[in-house]
């Protein structure tokens, strides 16, 4: 990788500042396991590069009333084993464990996650599907306002996530079909059910590793399952291939049916 | 250069490195502890995994600076003097390595996924491999070697 | 134990590895593990095209670059070519095309990976860094990509001496006899088949270190090599003018091979050359994805295959159209896989009694391709295998039936097939017999209707095999083509205590030769095996050695090893004899004693290496002191390794995911010296045949970019991709080496991608799918059965 400036502020406010004064090519640094890589191959070439892992209240777990708070520095490795969440949202838990593997989780940070917005990334799937709101140093972002494309978020420059809040669903599950050899995503889906009382209720369903423009929901599928929510009711319901990625391992045809197999298995699930 | 001070399997060293050096590339060229190996460059073989903190991690995927202040053992600090570490012993008596090359992460991975579980299934010895890419044994043999390991651990 | 019982660790224990310790503890040597004083670290600057000319190449910014030593390209090194090793002649007597393999380009690249340059700087990171200043003029050209539409020529072939692209056009058998056969057949089965491509990924990426002594004149290499001495030879002679006794080759600890270490790679001359020019060493250490673009691949054929039957399944003839490619340029092996190592293995198991091949090598703007893990012979075992399947549905035949009524039987041996080898014994029923049992063929149906309840596909598949491995004996390979000879050598040295060394010319790098020539020599020299010590992989220990590579370490370097003992056990009889004061033929050794034969009077082998070395009372007139043998050992015959495998797979028609739920083997490898030894070489390349079946392959675009560069995308198998095995043996001695040990390495990477194939295709069979390429990914598998469904197959 090419060499660059190393900060680990130890506070919020020291890290925006740094962040501010990098200018265009400073980079965040949650857990490294993404863009460490991406140095690795010289595909990235930040000035600085802002290592948040000296801010010790970003990390941890609170259940705040109908609601599950994530700091941004907690590790899928930690939310994996989660008793707080596994006993809210077993989906999220069961999610976190299947991200990468156990050495990648206990480095990676939703946080780091969510910012990145890979298209084949897991997490992205749990804050849509979830409603999850989305805390900065800033602001809040509602979900539904926070990916904006292949690797593009709602942040600003100098916007920092600290926290994801992801209200209680009744139900959900989570269904990946991994991409054998990265253990990314090729489809992953993400369906939850709300009651009446909670956000609005009704169902939502998010797809990640397979959309063009990275994780979106899949609407019709929504639909469908607000009314009877079972696999039957999406029988044969999936996004069509040509709002779809295709590689070596998967073509846009093979995606769009797995998102309807996925689907059903992840409302099966979800019980 | 940023100075980095760790514990390395139990010995305190301090190193001056660039901010890009990765903590295997510090692990290997500057300790000189060559047992942590590198198999590839896009952190998926699991040959650089080492703890830090008493967590498996992939040392090729975290910088020096990263582990600034951190506990780090490798494989050359598992074994206590002469006596293997019961899962180094496992992977001898099953025969759970061939050219070597990944042996050390695997054992390592295998040390952190038993710690705490004596009485690992299969399924999650295999499941708690999948970080590590060995080319040789098939992992018929690993597999033996870290379930009777976990055994000999205790937990 | 007794001081000479070596029953524990003896021919036939499962003794624990004498290796393991160090490479448990951290303690392993592997080349990027050694730094020599003073060193410097070399970045290979590689073509991003896979197709272009080079118009020009500037490295001024280049050579100023912070740490910079020295920065050379094609016109410092594009005058060494890497030779190639074989020498195939085609049609006619017309001898292959063999086009110049410059070091470094010279006036075009040809492959994405092919190395223009090379910088040397203080650090890793300065090189790589400096070679990004390099500006490299290109103008690039169609690549040449699909093997069929190479042949027919058009556009700038990869090398202008081969105007269509080919490289030979190679047959062997009887074509007449076989056309005459097929016109009488009463059934006939087709079937064309991919050998996916793959990639050999050894853990430990190649690395090699440069050094040169001013003082002595003598250079040395570290490197990443089954076969150090084969390096110094083709290094040294044939491509840097280095005489042998100024050139020494170090293949210390080695992190796997399967073939891709055997080649005598630019780099290594390169680094060689450069440590001389600069007066300093020079490193070089691949990256993993340097590794997929510049480690020689494996397979990559296309053929067509044809079995002639009578009315009752007897096979009349077989035919078989290949073409092989062969990559940019021939590496150091790479004309003899798809001809010698694949097209003689044709007969397989079965006494057919017409073949014919037909095998074309390609060049393609592709990574150059070689031998890996079995080489030839798993090309060859899966079209013989998937096509006896293909019949024995289209006869309603059962699969193992159809093969028992074709297996050359037990009687039959020595067997001349129709494709040159002669088979010295085996017994295929026997291991046909013992995988049924073992994989519990009568629970099958009950296990399938469990799987079908879970609503998955269950499917059997069954496949034979062999193999011709300990290559080889040298005046048939050298009337073959091959430029070397391919004997072993092996050094018995007793030291004057009675404790061994012994210098092999083969090379471990992960079979344990530690261990398994240990127990030979303790077994044979009734000494315990901690006196016995193996040393190989430095050309300035051992005599000379043709390395390790088909399975041959055991077969050929092993009985290299018992040569020189039995030379050691003839003298030492001598020196017994008249120690005794009896006559020579009256003493025999046993137990490691050399006993008057019939008598209590006796010499332990310990007195009789003292008295060789301190020759008191001594017959020096007749005997020399010392007690110290090498023997050179070429075999008589390859040697056959065969076997049958069963696996059942469970595929989910939903996803088209294929699991293997169960592997059962039986081999003949001959007499087993450490069984624990073997089974792990079975599962190993057992993985590496299931990694080929479902998941490994290489993916070119039409540009000739390496879609499946990384682990990213070139999918390893892991230890969640596959089951544990169930591994049995039987056993006919090789008739001709003393150990009648027959080699292991290779039988799971030739058996196992037609027995999972073979199995898929079972479980899908009831959609009337009838074959499916490799790797059967999920998405393959699902359109199969889409296609099949709609009748589209």
């Amino acid at each position: 990788m090419y060499d660059f400036q190393y900060h680990r502020p130890a506070s919020l406010a020291d890290a925006a500042k740094l962040l501010q004064s990098a200018g265009d090519d400073g980079k965040l640094m949650a857990g490294g396991q993404t863009l460490i890589p991406t140095l690795k191959q010289r595909l990235a070439q930040p000035s600085a590069v802002i290592d948040l892992g000296g801010i010790k209240d970003l990390a941890g777990i609170k259940v705040d009333g109908n609601a599950v708070m994530i700091g941004a520095l907690t590790t899928h490795s930690t939310v994996a084993s989660s008793k707080d969440v596994a006993g809210k949202i077993k989906a999220l838990a069961q999610l976190a464990e299947g991200i990468g593997d156990r050495q990648v989780r206990h480095c990676g940070t939703i946080g780091g996650s969510i910012a990145n917005n890979d298209p084949a990334a897991d997490y992205p799937a749990a804050v849509l599907a979830l409603n999850a709101t989305i805390t900065t140093n800033q602001r809040k972002i509602a979900a539904d306002e926070f990916f904006k494309g292949l690797f593009e978020t709602a942040l600003k420059p100098g916007e920092i996530i600290t926290s994801v809040s992801f209200p209680v669903p009744e139900k959900a599950a989570y269904v990946k079909f991994p991409n054998p050899a990265s253990r990314y995503a090729i489809v992953g889906v993400f369906v939850a059910r709300f009651g009446s009382g909670g956000t609005g209720g009704g169902v939502r369903v998010a797809v990640t590793g397979a959309g063009q423009g990275g994780v979106f929901r899949a609407h019709k599928i929504e639909e469908a399952l607000s009314k009877n929510f079972s696999a039957k009711a999406i029988e044969g319901l999936h996004p069509p291939a040509s709002s779809l990625n295709g590689d070596i391992h998967a073509s846009a045809e093979y995606r769009s049916h797995l998102i309807g197999v996925m689907a059903k298995r992840a409302v099966a699930a979800a019980g | 250069m940023p100075t980095v001070n760790l514990t390395v399997n139990g010995k305190a060293v301090s190193a001056n490195v660039e901010a890009r050096t990765l903590l295997v590339n510090l692990i290997r060229e500057q300790l000189g502890l060559t047992g942590t190996h590198v198999g590839c460059d896009t952190s998926q073989c699991g040959a650089c995994v080492v703890h830090v903190d008493g967590k498996s991690v992939k040392a090729c995927t975290m910088l020096a600076v990263q582990a600034n202040g951190s506990k780090v053992t490798t494989i050359e600090g598992l074994a206590n003097g002469d006596k293997l570490h019961p899962m180094q012993e496992a992977f001898r008596e099953h025969h759970g390595l061939q050219c070597g090359f990944c042996t050390p992460g695997m054992v390592m991975s295998a040390v952190c996924l038993a710690k705490g579980h004596p009485n690992l299934t299969e399924k999650e010895v295999r499941e708690g491999l999948e970080g590590n890419i060995c080319r040789c044994t098939g992992y018929h043999n690993i597999v033996q070697a870290v379930l009777a390991g976990a055994k000999a651990m205790g937990g | 134990m007794a001081p000479n019982d070596v029953g524990s660790t003896g021919i036939g224990a499962s003794v624990r590895r004498r290796e393991d310790r160090r490479f448990l503890t951290g303690r392993g040597t592997y080349t990027d593990d050694i730094n020599r004083p003073n060193q410097t670290y070399a970045w290979i600057l590689r073509s991003p095209h896979a197709h272009a000319a080079i118009k020009s190449i500037d490295t001024t910014a280049a050579k100023g670059a912070p740490g910079v030593v020295a920065v050379f390209t094609g016109a410092e090194l594009g005058k060494f070519g890497m030779p190639c090793g074989w020498l195939v002649t085609g049609k006619n007597n017309t001898p292959m095309v063999e086009p110049k393999h410059p070091a470094l380009a010279e006036g075009k690249v040809r492959h994405v990976g092919d190395p223009v340059a090379v910088v040397i700087a203080e650090t890793k990171s300065q090189a790589r860094d400096a070679a990004e200043k390099i500006n490299v003029d290109y103008a690039p050209l169609p690549a040449i990509m699909d093997m069929k539409a190479a042949l027919k020529g058009g556009g700038t072939p990869v090398h202008d001496a081969a105007a269509s692209n080919l490289c030979f056009d190679w047959e062997l058998g009887d074509k007449a006899a076989v056309g005459a056969a097929f016109t009488k057949a009463a059934h006939v089965t087709k079937l064309d088949l991919v050998n996916n491509r793959l990639v050999p990924n050894a853990m430990e990426p190649r690395a090699a270190i440069g050094d040169f002594d001013r003082a002595t004149g003598e250079h040395t290499l570290y490197t990443t090599s089954q076969n150090p001495h084969v390096i110094r030879l083709l290094m040294g002679a044939f491509v840097l003018g280095i005489p042998e006794h100024k050139l020494r080759v170090v293949a210390p600890d080695v992190g796997g091979g399967f073939g891709s270490k055997i080649y005598h790679y630019a780099e290594e001359a390169i680094v060689t050359w450069a440590a001389k020019e600069i007066g300093r060493p020079v490193k070089w250490t691949a990256e993993r994805s340097e590794a997929f673009i510049s480690d020689a691949h494996g397979r990559d054929h296309i053929t067509h295959v044809e079995l002639a039957m009578d009315k009752d399944g007897k096979f009349l003839a077989l035919r078989c159209e290949t073409l092989a490619n062969m990559g940019a340029y021939l590496s150091t092996f790479a004309p003899c896989i798809p001809t010698y190592l694949h097209g003689t293995l044709l007969a397989g198991n079965y006494a057919t009694p017409a073949i014919h091949t037909n095998v074309k090598a390609v060049f393609t703007n592709t990574v150059p391709v070689d031998a890996y893990r079995g080489a030839g012979r798993p090309e060859a075992t899966f079209q013989i295998e998937r096509l006896i399947d293909k019949a024995a549905r289209e006869l309603k035949m059962d699969p193992a039936e159809l093969r028992r009524r074709n297996f050359i039987k037990p009687s039959q041996f020595p067997y001349q097939t129709p494709v040159a080898l002669v088979y010295d014994t085996g017994n295929y029923d026997a291991t046909l017999d013992q995988v049924l049992k073992l994989s519990d063929a009568a629970g099958y149906e009950k296990r399938k209707a469990e799987s079908k309840a879970r609503g998955k596909l269950r499917g059997r598949g069954l496949a034979s095999y062999i193999e011709a491995c300990g290559i080889a004996p040298s005046n048939v390979v050298g009337s073959l083509g091959a430029r070397a000879g391919l004997y072993e050598a092996a050094t018995v040295r007793v030291n004057p205590t009675g404790n061994v060394t012994v210098f092999t010319g083969s090379h471990s790098h992960g079979q344990g030769h530690e261990t398994t020539f240990a127990q030979v020599v303790s077994d044979m020299l009734g000494i315990p095996m901690d006196q016995v010590e193996i040393s190989h992989g430095d050309t300035n220990r051992v005599p000379f050695g043709m390395g390790t590579y088909g399975s041959r370490s055991l077969a050929v370097g092993g009985t290299a090893i018992v040569k020189a003992i039995d030379k050691i056990v003839a003298k030492g009889k001598k020196i017994a004899a008249h120690m005794l004061e009896a006559a020579e033929a009256d003493i025999e050794f046993k137990n490691g004693k050399f006993q008057v034969a019939g008598t209590d009077k006796s010499k332990a082998f310990g007195e009789i290496a003292l008295a060789a070395y301190v020759p008191h009372k001594y017959p020096l007139d007749t005997v020399e002191p010392g007690l110290d043998e090498t023997a050179f050992y070429d075999p008589k015959n390859f040697t056959f390794p065969a076997g049958a495998y069963v696996c059942e797979v469970e595929v989910d028609p939903e996803t088209g995911v294929v699991e293997v739920q169960s592997f059962a083997t039986a081999d003949d490898f001959g007499k087993i010296v450490n069984p624990m030894i073997v089974e792990g070489q079975v599962h190993g390349g057992l993985v590496q045949g299931i990694g080929q079946a479902l998941l490994e392959t290489c993916v070119y675009d039409k540009d000739g970019q390496l879609q499946s560069g990384s682990y990213m995308d070139y999918t390893m198998p892991r230890a969640d991709d596959v089951p544990s095995f169930k591994v049995a043996h039987s056993v006919t001695a090789c008739t001709h080496n003393p150990l009648g040990v027959k080699g292991c390495g290779e039988a799971g990477a030739i058996g196992a991608p037609p027995t999972v194939i073979n199995a898929i295709i079972d479980a899908l069979s009831e959609f009337g799918v009838t074959h499916i390429d490799m790797p059967a990914t999920p998405n393959r598998v699902w359109k199969a059965i889409q296609d099949a469904k709609a009748g589209r197959h």
